[in-house]
């Protein structure tokens, strides 16, 4: 069904009981196209555009418990696309260019706001390197502004530009194009679109290993017995390591816990994202009125999906300092993720050592964003079965041949 | 925040340590003869498991010496730390199994 005003009134005429199932609960045959393994925005996306744009239709994307569980239902839903190098920057902006349009490509209201995302500038070298990302962006065609402490403070009057003396703000930068996502709508409305496309959702259903014969793909062993594929695409951010290990491979991976919290809901506070690249705090208002808060990642490894209490800690000591009035507000929800970090901050997109098995992992602290255009790229890389061209300097061979591409300062959270 | 047993000066808050990531790794001794795959392996590629992991941890605010654990990635529970050189209570087989 299409949602449209007339579908609304049509369905509040029957109390709403006939709206249908948004995806179905199917069982797995024995055989698809391609498998996606990983149910979160990226793999559903890349699921999504398999079918709608390349005419694959018999896929499937197994999810080990429910979609959008993971990291998707996890992050502070902020989408930007200022990343300062050119390979990152045309990335970044294929994907905010799809989410301009998301709503509509999908017919489900995944409530992108584009409110405006400012990066703070607390010290003079935070305004150099900023000014410099500012620069580099707008070379890219990507609509990015510096602004100094008083258009700071008027774009976000919340501000206390002082900091409480230790996080002065000295500058910023603005991208009025970001902003945020409803997470959840992204994955139910990417899930929705491929369903109606005959792509099977299986949820419930982990990766046990991999057919591997000849250094080929052949299928892959699910809880829900095995599943023949000759392509696979794995997107599974935090098990990324993990199942490479099934697989006989190791990734340059490095997985964290990041953190991020809700307070109660207050009244408009703040109508932008506001972004401290130096003291890994990030915040913004969600519709319901909560301060969405992000902080900064665990040290050590884990898959635990919580964090420890000093890095919130630190996080909010550096938030009540820049905005003062909200040192009485209470938190109420606060959870962990299990980012899949990469050495140079950047993905890893396209082929791996076993043929047909490719892999879409290492967006770490920021996928979120990326969501539209990851899935894009990455579908593009599968039905084709060679790299797209934005995709192509983000493979695992660049490792060896030593092209990475630092994007620690545009990552905006330090890891 | 963990409480991290330091072997030579017991145990104190995780905020006193910095972490080193992944224990064990040797500097390769043929380093000229290295290809750029041998490279990227010694340098990039990473055990990252789930379970158990020998890692390294620095007690920066402490005695300042680097010191390695074995510790459970997904319960963050340290079952051993121990100095640098000793052997490690688990070989390299065991990691990402579980307690």
């Amino acid at each position: 069904m299409r949602y449209s005003a007339f579908s609304l009134l049509r369905n509040t005429l029957s109390h709403h009981k006939n709206w249908p199932q948004l995806w179905g609960s199917p069982d797995p045959q024995p055989e698809y196209d391609v498998i996606i393994i990983g149910g979160g925005g990226h793999g559903l996306a890349t699921a999504y555009y398999l079918a709608s744009q390349h005419g694959i239709n018999n896929v499937a994307v197994l999810e080990k418990a429910w979609i959008g569980g993971g990291n998707t239902g996890r992050n502070t839903t902020i989408v930007r696309s200022n990343y300062l190098w050119d390979e990152s920057a045309k990335l970044y902006e294929t994907a905010l260019k799809l989410w301009e349009n998301l709503s509509q490509e999908l017919n489900y209201n995944v409530m992108f706001s584009q409110r405006g995302v400012m990066n703070l500038c607390h010290n003079v070298h935070d305004v150099r390197e900023t000014k410099r990302r500012v620069n580099a962006n707008r070379l890219n065609g990507i609509d990015s502004e510096f602004l100094d402490a008083q258009q700071v403070k008027e774009f976000c009057p919340a501000i206390d530009l002082r900091g409480g003396g230790r996080y002065p703000v000295m500058g910023a930068s603005l991208q009025r194009r970001g902003g945020t996502a409803r997470h959840d709508a992204v994955a139910w409305g990417y899930a929705r679109g491929a369903a109606k496309r005959g792509v099977h959702i299986i949820q419930n259903c982990p990766v046990t290993g991999f057919d591997i014969e000849g250094g080929a793909i052949k299928g892959v062993q699910t809880a829900k017995g095995p599943i023949k594929a000759k392509r696979v695409g794995m997107v599974v951010a935090g098990h990324s390591s993990v199942l490479a290990n099934m697989a006989g491979f190791k990734l340059p991976l490095h997985c964290r816990p990041l953190q991020a919290l809700v307070s109660e809901p207050v009244k408009p506070a703040i109508d932008c994202v506001v972004m401290s690249n130096a003291v890994h705090a990030y915040i913004s208002q969600s519709d319901k009125g909560e301060l969405v808060i992000g902080a900064g990642t665990d040290a050590y490894c884990s898959y635990g999906q919580r964090g420890s209490m000093h890095n919130t800690e630190g996080t909010l000591a550096a938030i009540c300092e820049m905005f003062p009035q909200f040192r009485r507000m209470k938190m109420l929800r606060a959870w962990g993720g299990i980012v899949d970090t990469c050495p140079d901050a950047s993905p890893i997109i396209g082929k791996t050592p076993v043929e047909g098995l490719y892999i879409n992992c290492g967006w770490g602290t920021g996928g979120f964003k990326a969501t539209p255009g990851s899935g894009w790229v990455f579908a593009d890389t599968i039905a084709n079965e060679r790299p797209h061209a934005l995709a192509e300097p983000f493979a695992l061979s660049r490792f060896s041949s030593g092209y990475l591409i630092g994007e620690h300062g545009a990552a905006g959270v330090a890891h | 925040m963990l409480l991290i047993d330091c072997p030579h000066c017991g145990p104190r808050n995780e905020s006193e340590f910095h972490y080193g990531d992944q224990a064990h790794i040797a500097r390769p001794e043929n380093s000229e003869s290295m290809s750029d795959q041998e490279w990227a392996e010694y340098v990039y590629l990473r055990e990252n498991p789930k379970g158990l992991f020998r890692e390294r941890w620095v007690h920066s605010a402490g005695c300042g010496r680097w010191f390695n654990a074995v510790r459970d990635t997904v319960s963050s529970r340290i079952v051993a730390t121990y100095k640098q050189g000793e052997e490690a209570p688990i070989s390299a087989e065991e990691e990402g199994g579980l307690l």
